[in-house]
C-alpha cells in the first residue's frame, strides 16, 4: 500500500475514545437499555410533577368512587374509601422510587469505604470484616429488612435505612474483590511508590477503576430495594397509610380482590415495570461497561 | 478433602459467631418493653418485676447472650411469649410446611429454568434465545407478592379451580394439598427459576465453546449426544450448587407469599412474631434460616468440590 493509500484510510479512523466514552455508545446502542432508561425517567418525572400529573388528591376520599370501576373520571378505578388509584400510584412512584434509590445510595455509603479498607487493608482486619459480611449474608435480605424495620419502627424512611443496611454487605464484598484485583497493578505499585497514603490511593487511583463495577451493580440493587420497600409496605413496616405507596396500596387491596381488582392491577402493574426497567437498563450497563458478558 | 473441609470450617464457625451476634443484637433493639407488653393492659408492677427477672432482663446485654446462646447450644430457643409454647416446639411445627413449599418451589424453578436456559443457550441470538431471555425477566422482575394475589384473582376468584389460601398437610388430603400448594409453589419458584436459567444459559455457552465439545463434534457425535453427554452434564454442575444458595432467596420469598396465602410456615410465623414483639421466636426464625443457609452453602461447596476433578487436583 502506498503513502497515499495509507492517509485517507488512516483519516478516517475515528479518534482514540476514552473507555467511558466508548461504553456509553455501546450502551446507546442497545434499544432494550434504552428502552428501561426511557421508562425510569418517566416515572421520575412522574414522582417529581405529581401534583401537576396527578387528576386528584391522593388521600381525598370521593365516596361516589367508591371500589368503583375504572371510567373516565378515575382511568384506573376507586379504592375502598373512594380514593382515585391512578393519583395513588402516580403519587406512589415518590415512595417507590426514592426508597430504591435512597437505600442504595446509603448501602453504597456504607460498602464502599468498608469495602475499600477491608480489600485494601487485608490481613485480620479483613478477615473480621469479611466474616461479619459473611454472617450478614447469611440472613435472607427481606428476613434481615424486615428484623431492621420493626426494630426500628414502622415508616418509610425507617424501610428505606433497612433496606439500605441490609444491602450494603452486597456492596462491601464487590468492593473488597474489585479493590483485591486492582491493587496489583502497576498503577497503584507507581502511586505507592511516590508516596501517595493508602486513603488517598484508595480513593484517587482504585476507586475510579472500580466505579464501572459498581454502578452496574448499583443498578440492579435498585430494582431488588424497591420490591423490598414494596414487600415492606406491605407487610405494614413501609409507607403508612393514608399516604400512598404501591406496596402499601396492594396490601390494601387483597381483601377488595373480588369486589374491586382494579386495586391490585395498577400497583403492581406499576412495580414490574419500573422494576423490569431499572433490570434492562442494568443489564444494558454491564454489558456496555463489560463487553466480556454480551452473547 | 480433609484441608478444604478445615478451611471452610474455619470460616464457617465465626460467621456462625457473628450470625448470632448480628440476630440478638437486632432484637434487643426492638421498640417497646417486652415486660411491659407481656404484662398486658393492667401493667401490674410486680408482674413486670417478674417478667423481668424470668426473662433475665435485667441483666446486662452480654449476659443475656450468654445465656441465650449457652440455650441454644443446648437446642433451648426460648419461649414464645404469644403462644406460650418453646420456640424450638414451634419451629418443629412449621419447618416441614416451609420445607415442602420450598422443595416444591425449586422444582418448578428447576423445571423452568433449565431447559429454557438451555434453549437460549444453544438458540444464541435467535427468536428462542429472546424468548428465554423475556422469561428470565419477568421473572425478576415481578414482584412475588403481586404475583400471588393476580394467581388467586384469576385462578381462585375468576376461575374457581384452587383455593385462595389455607393448608392441608399431605399426610391427611395429597391432592387437596397439592391444589392449596401449587400456586405460592409456582410464585415462589418464579422468581428463582429466572436466576437459574440465566446461569443454565451463560454456562452452557462456556461449555459449549469449549475444546472438547468441538472434539465431540469432530468425531462425528451426533448433536444430541454432545449436548446431552458432554454440554448439560459439566454445564449443569455450577448450576445445581447454585440451586442451594438460591435457598435464602427461598426464605425471603416464602415470608411474603405464605402471608398472601395464609400457609402457616416461617414466614407467615416471623411475621406474626414481629407485630406481636415476641422476641424469642423471630431469633429463633432468623437463626435458623441463617444456619441453614450457611450449612446448605458449605454442603453446595463439598459437592461443588467433589464433582469438579481441577479443584481435587
Amino acid at each position: 500500500m502506498t503513502a497515499a493509500a495509507i492517509e485517507p484510510a488512516m483519516q478516517k479512523q475515528p479518534a482514540e475514545q476514552s473507555p467511558a466514552r466508548q461504553a456509553l455508545r455501546r450502551l446507546v446502542k442497545r434499544r432494550s437499555a434504552m428502552l428501561g432508561l426511557a421508562v425510569v425517567l418517566a416515572f421520575v418525572a412522574l414522582a417529581v410533577f405529581a401534583n401537576l400529573v396527578a387528576p386528584y388528591d391522593p388521600t381525598e376520599a370521593d365516596w361516589g368512587a367508591l371500589r368503583g370501576a375504572p371510567s373516565i373520571e378515575h382511568p384506573f378505578g376507586g379504592d375502598e374509601l373512594g380514593r382515585d388509584v391512578l393519583s395513588r400510584v402516580i403519587f406512589g412512584a415518590r415512595a417507590s422510587l426514592s426508597a430504591g434509590v435512597i437505600s442504595v445510595l446509603l448501602a453504597l455509603l456504607i460498602g464502599i469505604p468498608v469495602g475499600l479498607l477491608s480489600g485494601y487493608a487485608g490481613g485480620w482486619l479483613d478477615g473480621v470484616i469479611m466474616r461479619f459480611t459473611d454472617a450478614m449474608l447469611a440472613i435472607p435480605f427481606l428476613i434481615l429488612a424486615i428484623a431492621l424495620a420493626a426494630f426500628l419502627g414502622p415508616s418509610l424512611t425507617n424501610a428505606m435505612i433497612a433496606i439500605g443496611i441490609s444491602a450494603a454487605p452486597i456492596f462491601i464484598r464487590l468492593t473488597r474483590a474489585q479493590v483485591q484485583s486492582v491493587k496489583t497493578e502497576d498503577y497503584v505499585e507507581a502511586a505507592r511508590a511516590v508516596g501517595n497514603p493508602p486513603w488517598r490511593i484508595a480513593i484517587r487511583h482504585i476507586l475510579p477503576n472500580i466505579w464501572p463495577a459498581l454502578m452496574v451493580q448499583a443498578t440492579l440493587t435498585i430494582a431488588s430495594a424497591i420490591i423490598a420497600e414494596a414487600s415492606l409496605s406491605f407487610l405494614g413496616l413501609g409507607q403508612q397509610p393514608p399516604a400512598p405507596s404501591w406496596g402499601s396500596m396492594l396490601n390494601a387491596a387483597k381483601d377488595f380482590l373480588t369486589q374491586a381488582p382494579w386495586m391490585a392491577i395498577y400497583p403492581g402493574l406499576s412495580i414490574f415495570v419500573v422494576v423490569l426497567s431499572f433490570n434492562l437498563l442494568g443489564d444494558g450497563l454491564r454489558d456496555a461497561l463489560d463487553p466480556r458478558h454480551r452473547g | 478433602m480433609t484441608r478444604f473441609l478445615f478451611r471452610r470450617l474455619a470460616i464457617l464457625l465465626p460467621t456462625l459467631v457473628f450470625v448470632s451476634i448480628i440476630i440478638f443484637g437486632l432484637q434487643q433493639l426492638l421498640p417497646g418493653d417486652p415486660a411491659i407488653a407481656m404484662a398486658g393492659e393492667e401493667r401490674d408492677p410486680v408482674a413486670i418485676a417478674q417478667i423481668r427477672e424470668k426473662y433475665h432482663l435485667n441483666d446486662p446485654l452480654y449476659r443475656r447472650y450468654l445465656l441465650w446462646i449457652g440455650g441454644v447450644l443446648r437446642g433451648d430457643l426460648g419461649e414464645s411469649i404469644r403462644i406460650q409454647q418453646p420456640v424450638g416446639q414451634l419451629l418443629v411445627e412449621k419447618l416441614p410446611v416451609t420445607v415442602e413449599l420450598a422443595l416444591l418451589s425449586m422444582l418448578i424453578a428447576l423445571g423452568i429454568g433449565l431447559p429454557t436456559g438451555m434453549i437460549s443457550a444453544l438458540y444464541n441470538g435467535r427468536w428462542p434465545d429472546y424468548v428465554a431471555n423475556v422469561i428470565g425477566l419477568w421473572g425478576l422482575s415481578t414482584p412475588n407478592f403481586w404475583l400471588g394475589i393476580m394467581l388467586i384473582l384469576l385462578f381462585s376468584v375468576q376461575l374457581g379451580w384452587l383455593p385462595a389460601s389455607g393448608y392441608i398437610s399431605p399426610l391427611e388430603d395429597l391432592w387437596g394439598n397439592l391444589e392449596a400448594m401449587i400456586m405460592p409453589a409456582f410464585v415462589l419458584g418464579n422468581a428463582i427459576s429466572a436466576v437459574l436459567m440465566r446461569h443454565t444459559r451463560s454456562a452452557m455457552l462456556q461449555v459449549l465453546s469449549s475444546d472438547y465439545i468441538r472434539t465431540a463434534r469432530a468425531k462425528g457425535l451426533r448433536e444430541r449426544m454432545v449436548i446431552g453427554k458432554h454440554a448439560l452434564r459439566n454445564a449443569a454442575i455450577p448450576v445445581i450448587t447454585l440451586g442451594a444458595l438460591e435457598f435464602g432467596q427461598l426464605l425471603s420469598g416464602a415470608v411474603l407469599t405464605e402471608q398472601i396465602f395464609s400457609i402457616p410456615g416461617f414466614g407467615k410465623l416471623i411475621v406474626d412474631a414481629v407485630f406481636n414483639r415476641d422476641y424469642a421466636v423471630v431469633q429463633g426464625v432468623v437463626l435458623c434460616t441463617a444456619t441453614a443457609y450457611i450449612v446448605l452453602n458449605l454442603l453446595a461447596d463439598i459437592a461443588y468440590f467433589l464433582v469438579n476433578p481441577r479443584l481435587r487436583a
